[in-house]
């Protein structure tokens, strides 16, 4: 299926008469993994606890989560919150103090040497700040994986070729990474992480060092990715909007714990833990202050109601029930709606006449919360 | 000056080159698996072997804390050992080794330990095995530090040379003590005092031109 992807693409490129003998090498790869390779990820009651001169240290804390194959998982959190940690113990940088983690039903913990660099060779990972070698080119850097495999020449350079082509950078195989922008870096590791046809991809803060229109560019190209390979990628970061522009399911991680988990657009609409609330924080604009200033507690006469009304995405918004309830008089004052994985997350701020208005709006099922009151001449 | 004083500088000042290129090249082979051990059986190090790291560490400390006119008369059992002789060039290359190869470890070892931990990071993740992570990783990565590391060795080197008189290996420093000093002869002192300053120079500006090319990438 990602071979027929990859080839209505075009990705398959000039190397036709290879393309024909093995498929597009990274997906070739792919199939050498065996019939289990699917790339999920389960973590099972897994701790972590670092011993420090100030004493013990809970990075992680009975941490049970499923990834399913295919996902674009994001996992967020406060830094210290142990989201690099919990990453680091899919590919065993980190070990687990306690709890197992299994990557394609594989228990990780029990790999010796060699199992472990299989494992690894299966699961690519991208790093903040590149982590690529100064001293090799771009094309050595994405060659290394394959080298230290003990690949063929001829293959090496095909599947190099192909991986710099999937991410862009044709170009650019001769230079040194410290010729490259921040956004090329991140390409050149993406391509790295790639050449060997990974399953399962890791994303360490993979877009916090980049400006904000270079970190879009590196979503999308992460989202292509996660389509046309069809492989899963978990991802850390700090940043809701990061979440919001990839993921489809989302863990808020707070002191070791997982505090919240679900579809993004959930957590989006409804976040019920506060460390989720806090992190929605920069996302969503609260009363603007011109209008709080003016805000009464009380009604005073003539006053309208204002209100805010949530979207946590189960209902699609609908005017002109909204314009029916409250009699028509009703005024727009705020707005930040958006859809996120097909469902309308956000909420509006209105004006309504008459006391009444909330518990009509209540009535018809709206999610609806009273704000305060202004002046009717306002 | 004289032709044969013309003659036995230019033999001292091969003598002086032979003694050093030889123990430079071995405080290489010596001294780089060396410092690839201190810092890789280190605490956090990709091999861990504390209790060894630190017995090597004290030996290193110790060679490096005698003098090296000492270490020349202490090693005279060791140097006879290893090339049956204790006069004469070769008896010096055996002291110049055994004293070069810490310090250059040492100065290497620096190098290696700022290598940036997330680059082993990387490559444990693309499945590098150790040897890997040595021959890619931090080797190149710390290669101009290396090479900076070495110009400085081989300066110091030049300098102990010339206590090698003291086993009669000859060379610039044994020529500037026994004519320039013992038989005041100014010229000789001078000669020779311009000809290290010279040599020195042009060890420094090849060993600077060598890692600003490698930094440049």
């Amino acid at each position: 299926m990602a071979t027929l992807a990859l080839d209505s693409l075009g990705m398959a490129g000039p190397a036709t008469p290879t393309a024909a003998a093995g498929g597009p090498a990274i997906t070739a790869a792919r199939g050498e993994a065996g019939p289990g390779g699917t790339g999920t990820v389960r973590f099972e009651n897994v701790s972590k606890t670092y011993r420090s001169a100030g004493g013990e240290i809970r990075a992680l804390d009975d941490v049970s989560l499923d990834i399913p194959s295919g996902a674009i998982f994001g996992i967020i959190g406060r830094s210290g919150a142990g989201k690099s940690t919990l990453l680091r113990t899919v590919n065993r940088l980190e070990e687990p103090t306690s709890g197992r983690v299994l990557v394609d039903g594989e228990r990780i913990a029990a790999l010796r040497t060699d199992g472990l660099v299989a494992l690894r060779r299966r699961i690519g990972m991208i790093f903040q700040h590149f982590n690529l070698l100064s001293a090799k080119t771009v094309r050595q850097n994405v060659a290394l994986p394959l080298k230290v495999q003990g690949v063929g020449r001829a293959e090496t350079a095909r599947r190099v070729e192909e991986a710099l082509r999937l991410v862009g950078l044709e170009g650019k195989a001769e230079a040194y990474p410290s010729r490259l922008s921040g956004g090329q870096k991140q390409r050149v590791g993406i391509a790295r992480a790639l050449v060997s046809g990974p399953e399962i991809l890791l994303c360490d803060e993979a877009t916090s060092a980049l400006d904000p229109e270079t970190t879009l560019s590196i979503l999308g190209l992460l989202r292509d990715i996660n389509r046309r390979l069809n492989l899963t990628i978990i991802l850390i970061t700090h940043e809701m909007s990061v979440i919001r522009e990839i993921c489809t399911d989302v863990v808020v991680l707070e002191a070791g714990r997982v505090a919240e988990a679900g579809p993004v657009w959930r957590l989006f609409g409804a976040p019920e833990h506060p460390a989720t609330r806090a992190l929605l924080a920069p996302l969503t604009r609260d009363l603007s202050s011109d209008l709080s200033d003016r805000l009464m507690p009380y009604p005073a006469p003539g006053a309208r109601a204002v209100l805010r009304i949530t979207y946590s995405g189960r209902t699609p918004p609908d005017l002109s029930a909204l314009v029916a309830a409250t009699g028509g008089a009703v005024q727009l004052l705020q707005a930040g709606v958006e859809r996120i994985q097909g469902h309308a997350v956000g909420r509006l701020l209105i004006a309504a006449e008459g006391p009444e208005a909330e518990a009509r709006l209540r009535a018809i099922g709206e999610t609806v919360e009273g704000v305060g009151y202004v002046a009717a001449d306002d | 000056m004289s032709p044969q004083m013309i003659d036995r500088l230019w033999q001292a000042a091969f003598d002086t080159l032979f003694m050093v290129g030889v123990s430079a090249g071995i405080a290489v082979l010596a001294g780089i698996p060396l410092a690839l051990f201190l810092v890789t059986s280190g605490p956090g190090g990709i091999v861990p072997a504390p209790r060894t790291n630190r017995l090597v560490g004290l030996v290193v400390n110790g060679f490096r804390a005698v003098p090296f006119i000492v270490l020349l008369v202490a090693l005279i059992p060791f140097t006879r050992l290893v090339v049956g002789t204790t006069i004469g060039v070769w008896a010096a290359i055996v002291p110049l080794a055994v004293s070069a190869t810490p310090f250059f470890a040492r100065i290497a070892e620096v190098s290696l330990r700022e290598v940036d931990p997330g680059l082993i990071e990387a490559a444990q993740s693309i499945g590098c095995r150790r040897r890997h992570i040595l021959l890619h990783v931090l080797l190149p990565e710390a290669l101009p530090g290396i090479v900076g590391g070495f110009t400085i060795t081989i300066v110091s080197m030049i300098g102990a040379s010339a206590v090698a008189g003291a086993v009669g290996a000859g060379g610039l420093g044994d020529v500037a003590i026994r004519y320039g000093y013992q038989r005041f002869d100014t010229t000789v002192m001078s000669v020779v005092i311009a000809i290290l300053i010279v040599l020195v120079c042009l060890v420094q500006v090849t060993g600077d031109s060598i890692v600003r090319r490698l930094k440049v990438r």
